[in-house]
């Protein structure tokens, strides 16, 4: 989910705010109110360096500037806060890592913390203080950033993908609800085809898209890349199945899925060509945003990604752990600005600005505005619940993410679903390279 | 004899002249001297980057992580490779494919440039516009051109009643290979026509003039005259072109990323995926400088095929 392209389409939307969250005064109020009884007191003339990934929505953004100018005023710690693209985060916080400076904390995604865990600060007390006040951490959000009982650090959100569909078409095709599970959603698909308003997922490399709906497959079959003691397990029956499931879905998708790339699906499906798809809440959001698509934003719903043969969700979503080098002069602030973060007084705030597009990871946040704003932003509420790390069963880590970087899952079933390779030459290719990744 | 003795009381006695002051003003020396500077420049910014790359590609590094010697494995490793193999396929057909319709494209439009017509000033100035354009700029464009559901191209034929859906340009295998080296060629053609006409200038008016008078036909003149004097900027032209379009790297990333299922990676791209994107630096240095022996052959097929007529050394041609 790394382009710009969706992002610009957000851009339209900005100034919203959940009625009632602290702005301005009140902000700054609580902040100081906070910073006087909270369990970590920023250093004396502490300094803190951030980096963070590029924002989405403008007024994700806005939120969490705010939110880090009532820190520095309430903790008297100077905040220098950069944004680099979702490609350049994890490059630039290993080499921060390596050399020992640069940055203080490190926004970033998916397993960062696990990439260099001896050079992070623990963080266990602070995911215990904001586990106890808020209900809990999910568990997928949990093993994300854990190692063993330690951890590496907090997971901030999620970047939730879920399906977006034209209820029109769906009603057209003779169901009246979303289907919850694989046979019934391939029939779905196969009926959106006949009625000539077809489904599409990116079947090329499109880091977020194309990954995360392979993942859904792949994991719903049973199918796993590697085991719990990262031993390469692609090559199963469970695997094949996965590749002939795929492989009668995308029978029925749209031309041309082959080429896409991460804002195809938002392209097609906003100029009314696409049906259903899989995709963060953006194109919902587009379509709400620009007055001369009120129609289809009416008519636009989401649902949760059906449940495979195994029986329980196996979701891939992007989650956006935050991390403190154990370097930094300041360890304290930095805690202490990660828990301030995460107060209802601000995070209600932030995931309002967000619009969807972020998922909590703490349970009582729930019951945040945002999910009720509008029903039809539910949906994504579940994005932490119902995810697996992005490793699977395996061990979240450096080698799961270069998998994922490397395509492998998504060449594999883009080679067979193309045809240039049977179930046996696509599953080879990929266990030789998940070898040499996990040797 | 007094005299003797002063002087050599109030002069030191001359110290023993060494190595270093005859290197110093050395006229042989002179010239390694002045080349320093350059030599350093040399050193820091060429040198050393593709020493380093190499070293890389003999070791495990990873971004931010200092890798372990690990010798050939890399090599070893992309040796069994289908991806790696099926990259190399990709940049030798796209440079081929590319460079013949660049070469012959090129030449053509440089000849027709060359020749008196209104306006002369203004097309030449046109002809360059594919070269101005920032490449990911037009990337884009023809990205969109190419676009499963919204190509223009598509759109027009439907509208003309000639297919009936949308081509899959960048999502079928050998539509894929087929744009993306066509926008190559787009893209180069201004470079190589341009190049040409600066070399066809050069050409002495007289020598076309004694051939009409012997009576020899254009395409006498062309293969006679203008072809042998203008091999050296053709070698030259092409060694550049060919360099270029063997490590392409920007067309391919905005357009395909090296899909459909990697029916367009090239060597730059697979090796950017993997070192930058992947992480593992050693694997993706390895691809890189598998290219090396690729430049240099090009490289030497120019210069030694090319440009070994006497005339390079000021001599008579033959």
């Amino acid at each position: 989910m790394n382009d710009f392209t969706r992002r610009t389409v957000l851009q339209g939307g900005t100034a919203f705010a959940a009625a009632g969250a602290l702005t301005g005064p009140a902000l700054f109020d609580f902040a100081k109110a906070w910073a006087q009884t909270a369990p970590w007191k920023a250093e004396k003339d502490a300094k803190l360096t951030v980096m963070r990934w590029k924002r989405f929505v403008p007024a994700e953004d806005a939120a969490f500037n705010e939110m880090v100018a009532a820190f520095k005023a309430a903790t008297s710690t100077d905040m220098n806060v950069f944004s680099e693209s979702f490609e350049d985060v994890q490059p630039k916080a290993s080499v921060a890592a390596n050399t020992g400076s640069g940055l203080d904390l490190a926004w970033g995604l998916h397993t960062l913390p696990q990439l260099f865990p001896t050079k992070v600060l623990l963080m266990n007390d602070v995911a215990d203080y904001l586990g106890k006040k808020y209900g809990g951490w999910t568990d997928a959000a949990a093993a994300t950033v854990k190692q063993g009982n330690n951890w590496l650090g907090i997971p901030v959100a999620t970047v939730g993908g879920y399906l977006t569909y034209r209820k029109s078409a769906l009603d057209k095709a003779g169901f009246k609800e979303f289907p919850k599970d694989f046979p019934g959603f391939l029939e779905m698909c196969k009926a959106l085809k006949a009625n000539g308003t077809p489904a599409g997922f990116a079947l090329g490399h499109a880091s977020g898209d194309a990954n995360s709906w392979l993942h859904w497959v792949l994991w719903g079959h049973g199918a796993y890349t590697v085991d719990k003691n990262d031993k390469v397990i692609i090559n199963s029956p469970e695997t094949v199945k996965a590749l002939e499931y795929c492989k009668a879905l995308s029978d029925t998708f749209i031309p041309g899925v082959a080429s896409w790339n991460d804002s195809s699906n938002n392209k097609a499906f906003l100029a009314g060509e696409l049906y259903c798809t899989g995709n963060g809440i953006s194109i919902y959001v587009a379509a709400k945003d620009d007055p001369t698509k009120k129609e289809l934003a009416d008519d636009t719903y989401h649902a949760l990604w059906p449940i495979g043969p195994i029986g329980k969700p196996t979701e891939l979503q992007l989650c956006v752990p935050i991390l403190a080098f154990k370097f930094t002069k300041y360890p304290n602030a930095a805690k202490a600005f990660i828990a301030f973060m995460l107060e209802k007084q601000n995070f209600d705030k932030w995931l309002s600005g967000a619009r969807g597009y972020l998922t909590h990871t703490l349970n009582a946040y729930d019951a945040s505005p945002v999910w009720t704003a509008d029903p039809k932003n539910y949906v994504f509420s579940q994005a932490s619940k119902r995810a697996l790390p992005a490793s699977g069963i395996g061990t979240p880590g450096e080698k799961a993410a270069t998998a994922i970087a490397d395509f492998l899952v998504v060449d594999m079933f883009a080679n067979f679903c193309t045809g240039r390779e049977d179930a046996k030459g696509a599953i080879a290719i990929t266990e030789r390279q998940l070898k040499r990744i996990y040797r | 004899m007094t005299i003797a003795i002063d002087r050599g009381q109030t002069k030191r006695a001359p110290r023993d002249v060494t190595t270093w002051d005859r290197l110093k003003v050395n006229r042989d020396w002179l010239g390694f001297w002045f080349m320093l500077p350059a030599m350093a420049f040399l050193i820091l910014f060429l040198a050393y980057p593709l020493g380093l790359g190499i070293w890389i590609s003999f070791t495990d590094a990873r971004i931010g992580r200092v890798g372990d010697f690990v010798g050939l494995e890399n090599y070893e490793w992309l040796w069994d490779d289908s991806i790696f193999w099926l990259s190399v396929f990709n940049t030798l057909l796209y440079t081929f494919v590319a460079s013949i319709f660049k070469f012959a494209i090129g030449l053509y439009l440089a000849l027709l440039l060359n020749e008196n017509m209104p306006l002369k000033a203004m097309l030449r100035a046109l002809v360059l516009i594919p070269f101005i354009v920032p490449t990911v700029l037009s990337a884009l464009a023809f990205w969109w051109i190419f676009d499963a559901q919204f190509s223009i191209i598509s759109w027009s034929l439907k509208q003309m009643g000639v297919i009936s859906q949308n081509i899959n340009f960048l999502g079928d295998v050998y539509w894929a290979r087929f744009s993306v080296i066509f926008v190559n060629i787009w893209r180069g053609i201004p470079f190589v026509a341009i190049t040409l006409l600066a070399g066809l200038q050069t050409v002495s008016p007289s020598l076309y003039e004694a051939a009409t008078i012997d009576g020899a036909t254009r395409w006498q003149m062309f293969r006679h005259i203008t072809y042998p004097l203008l091999t050296p900027i053709i070698a030259v032209v092409m060694t550049f072109s060919v360099l270029f379009t063997f490590t392409d790297f920007q067309l391919i990333w905005a357009m395909t990323r090296g899909g459909p299922v990697n029916a367009t990676h090239l060597m730059a791209t697979l090796s950017y995926q993997r070192a930058i994107i992947g992480g593992v630096l050693g694997e993706g240095s390895a691809i890189s400088n598998a290219m090396i022996p690729f430049l240099l052959a090009a490289i030497m097929i120019s210069w030694f095929g090319l440009q070994r007529r006497k005339w390079q050394q000021g001599e008579a041609n033959d």
